[in-house]
């Protein structure tokens, strides 16, 4: 729709348009403020945890272990320079050699969910699946953080 | 033509005095809509609806992705 506006606008006269392609969706999912009467609804970004352990493909998984201890997390995600999500490390894997590079050893391409994930549905599909934490990347794949489901049961309950 | 720009592009344009226009019907953009858009729906783009627009600074459009 917007390139048909864009030139719309250009037959009207207007000499500098430019086209926002990839849109609100875009713009959503990297967990950007929005304005509405939707713009309230709790999302992933609402109770996003940024300190969960990160450690680059080739370091070894060693001291990688040694922060996940000193963490409220069992496990650590795998990053590159830029940012970008490789895989998670796994407390088993966190256990074993410590001299194993990370990006041997991690579950490659883990689940990942958007920031303006709503959070209501996004808690129960944790709960339907057993699980107890999502992880929360931009469009590009860039690590953002992850959510728990415990915070969000306590956010759609109410709590702060 | 217009110039397709990414969400970095969208910023700076933003930063330097760019007039951000989507373009969905009212029922979507009154639902959420980016920080200080203004809304002309495709349907009603014209002369007299984009006359809103100040013609000598950029103009960004964006739908829900560009579809």
């Amino acid at each position: 729709m917007s390139p048909r506006a864009a030139c719309r606008l250009e037959l009207l006269g207007f000499t500098r348009v430019y086209d926002y392609v990839a849109g609100k969706a875009d713009w959503l999912a990297h967990g950007l403020p929005t304005q509405g009467e939707q713009a309230q609804v709790p999302r992933a970004k609402d109770v996003l945890r940024r300190d969960v352990v990160t450690a680059l493909p080739g370091e070894p998984v060693g001291g990688v272990a040694a922060r996940v201890a000193r963490s409220p997390y069992g496990f650590a995600l795998v990053v590159a320079n830029d940012g970008t999500l490789l895989g998670r490390l796994h407390k088993a894997v966190l256990d074993t050699d410590p001299s194993a590079r990370a990006d041997h050893v991690m579950e490659a391409g883990p689940s990942t969910v958007r920031p303006d994930r709503q959070l209501a549905e996004l808690a129960e599909r944790l709960r339907s699946r057993g699980l107890h934490t999502a992880i929360v990347t931009t469009p590009d794949g860039k690590l953002l953080g992850v959510v728990q489901r415990a915070d969000m049961e306590a956010r759609l309950a109410g709590q702060p | 033509m217009a110039i397709r720009i990414d969400l970095a592009q969208l910023q700076e344009l933003l930063e330097g005095g760019g007039q951000l226009v989507e373009v969905l019907p009212a029922a979507e953009y009154a639902d959420e809509h980016l920080p200080g858009a203004i809304n002309l729906p495709l349907k009603q783009l014209e002369a007299t609806t984009a006359a809103r627009l100040d013609p000598a600074r950029p103009v960004i459009v964006y739908c829900w992705d560009g579809l």
